[in-house]
């Protein structure tokens, strides 16, 4: 009986934790991971608590989470008294585009990269890693007058633009680094039952690449939905605010709108963390590959 | 189709290449990549062209429409101001802070993931939150929790008997707190990029080592490292960069320009292009940071052969 409950503690422990580990070290790497879990959590906690708190109580001095008065009127406030859903709207549009035409472009460029060897190959390449080291004012400032020049300031194309342009590089070696492990054996087959190289990259390859594709259009997405700078710089005119521009504004120092901005920044970031931590298991397979086959 | 075309599908050995299929011609590869080429073309090549163009210009507000050229005269300027030399300094010292406890932190945690763990998926979701919320929001609300009188961290160092820091008052306190939002926000996606190369890692290495009686420390160091280099040099220069130009956390952390010991390269750039649109100046910053990071960049990748795995 005793031996049972001994062996099924082992092969308890056996089929969850690292077979050498003492409980003692066990117990210790929880104890980290948690803490630092804690620290990662705090922050959105912290936020969720300044949201629940009513007007008359923003500044409580003590650590906790749901106050004893909580309230949603910072919610409702959000919603209906400031442009909230308007910035969402501007924001959606703007980030939509972005991924799309983001997932399109680089999906077609890693394939090149992937699948072809051309004059101009390593030279192109490493031009997309290149770009990553332009710092971002460096192209702001020029960027910025040429859209003074085309008109384009307060307008959206003015925006999209320069968001496909940051989001593409880091996608192209993405996508590059996924095709490379799909057997190359698939297109031949295809070749052979007369399908054109387009035909074959749009119904054979692509497919296949759909972790590829999320990721891409989730990191096109993201960056442009939380992409501050740019778009206080090129955007003014209050009906054309984005989501952060319009966020930023509303956080002065502290005061009592403090409530209705912490109430707005959960609306808009608690989407955004679902969406990417339900892609992220494709994450960690999508960056190494980029990575390590290079 | 003659024998000269260089469009060629990839996995062919390298004297015997042949087309597989007639409809790939030599242009092939370039109709595919067009699309994103003259996307960077447009918003990364030619901004970058104009940029120092730009920085041999004295074009402000007052010379928009037509500015004068004068040559390397932004430079030397620059070179002699006092603020640049303190300012590149501080720049040094905040990116290699925050790339340190970045690379070390996303590491550490990465190879306590790597292990069989109950319930570790969720231990690695809570662990990426912080690169998933938007940036801005997480600039914010580190604003608040490091309010003198109301923040959370504050508070908390008072609980367990620490006195309260002045952290938006004192400028070097505001510094401070900026790199560790910014290590906050950072260590996840070292921890991702860690995750994935461990997972590459053949596990009969470690048994190996185990076997010849390897200790813990001694693998980490002859075996994961080595094996995790190909991975982390990327990450550590695009990290670098990253930390480099972070104008976000900064700009919002110590609420605008207020005061210059709180400022980077970066937002001492955005500080003269757009509050004093001293265009000219400005984009010869912005040169001299590209200088620096393409260096870095460079030099950085050779040293650890990084580009290597470009074939």
């Amino acid at each position: 009986m005793e031996n049972n409950q001994v062996r099924f503690r082992d092969s308890f422990k056996n089929r969850h934790f690292e077979r050498n580990d003492s409980w003692l070290k066990i117990i210790l790497i929880y104890l980290l991971l948690l803490i630092m879990c804690v620290v990662t959590v705090y922050p959105m906690l912290n936020i969720l608590s300044v949201a629940l708190r009513p007007a008359d109580n923003l500044f409580q001095m003590n650590l906790q989470i749901v106050p004893d008065n909580y309230t949603l009127e910072n919610f409702r406030r959000a919603i209906f008294e400031i442009d909230l859903l308007l910035w969402i709207r501007n924001s959606l549009i703007i980030s939509i585009l972005t991924a799309v035409i983001a997932v399109c472009f680089s999906a077609s460029a890693g394939y090149a990269f992937s699948r072809y060897r051309f004059a101009g190959r390593k030279t192109g390449m490493m031009m997309f890693l290149v770009t990553q080291m332009f710092p971002g004012p460096m192209l702001l400032l020029p960027m910025y007058i040429l859209l003074v020049k085309l008109g384009l300031v307060n307008q959206f194309l003015g925006l999209l633009v320069p968001y496909t342009a940051t989001a593409v590089p880091f996608s192209v070696w993405m996508m590059k680094g996924y095709f490379d492990t799909i057997p190359k054996s698939l297109e031949e087959s295809a070749y052979i039952d007369g399908a054109s190289p387009f035909m074959t990259f749009y119904r054979i390859i692509l497919p296949l690449a759909k972790p590829a594709l999320a990721i891409t259009f989730l990191f096109g997405f993201m960056s442009a939905w939380s992409e501050y700078i740019v778009a206080k710089v090129i955007l003014t005119k209050p009906e054309v605010l984005t989501l952060p521009v319009g966020l930023v504004s509303m956080q002065g120092q502290f005061n009592t709108q403090w409530g209705v901005y912490s109430a707005a920044a959960l609306i808009t970031s608690i989407p955004v963390v679902i969406l990417f931590i339900s892609l992220s298991r494709y994450l960690v397979g999508g960056l190494t590959l980029g990575g390590v086959k290079g | 189709m003659s024998g000269n075309n260089s469009a060629t599908m990839a996995p062919l050995p390298k004297k015997k290449r042949y087309n597989k299929n007639l409809a790939v011609s030599r242009w092939t590869p370039y109709r595919y990549i067009l699309p994103a080429f003259i996307v960077m073309a447009l918003m990364v090549f030619y901004p970058l062209g104009y940029g120092i163009y730009l920085s041999m210009t004295d074009m402000s507000l007052a010379t928009f429409k037509n500015p004068n050229f004068i040559g390397l005269g932004n430079y030397v300027k620059l070179f002699q101001e006092a603020a640049f030399l303190r300012t590149f300094g501080r720049t040094i010292v905040w990116t290699i802070v925050n790339v340190f406890f970045h690379v070390t932190i996303g590491l550490f945690l990465a190879v306590l993931l790597n292990r069989k763990l109950l319930g570790k998926g969720i231990l690695r979701v809570l662990l990426i939150i912080p690169w998933a919320v938007p940036q801005y929001i997480v600039a914010l609300t580190w604003r608040g929790m490091l309010n003198n009188q109301f923040g959370a961290i504050n508070i908390f160092l008072q609980k367990i008997g620490f006195s309260a820091v002045p952290w938006l008052t004192n400028p070097s306190w505001t510094f401070v707190g900026a790199i560790l939002t910014n290590i906050w926000l950072g260590f996840p996606f070292m921890m991702m990029i860690s995750l994935g190369g461990l997972q590459s890692i053949d596990k009969e290495f470690y048994e190996a080592a185990e076997i010849d009686g390897a200790s813990g420390i001694q693998q980490f160091r002859n075996i994961t490292l080595p094996l995790l280099k190909p991975v982390l040099a990327p990450a550590i220069v695009l990290g670098t960069v990253w930390t480099f130009n972070m104008l976000n956390v900064i700009l919002i952390i110590a609420g605008g320009f207020g005061n210059e010991k709180t400022q980077i390269l970066v937002t001492e750039v955005y500080r003269l292009a757009f509050n004093f649109y001293r265009y000219g100046y400005a984009a010869a910053y912005s040169v001299v940071i590209f200088l620096i990071l393409l260096i870095f960049g460079m030099t950085f990748m050779k040293r650890t052969q990084g580009l290597e795995e470009v074939r």
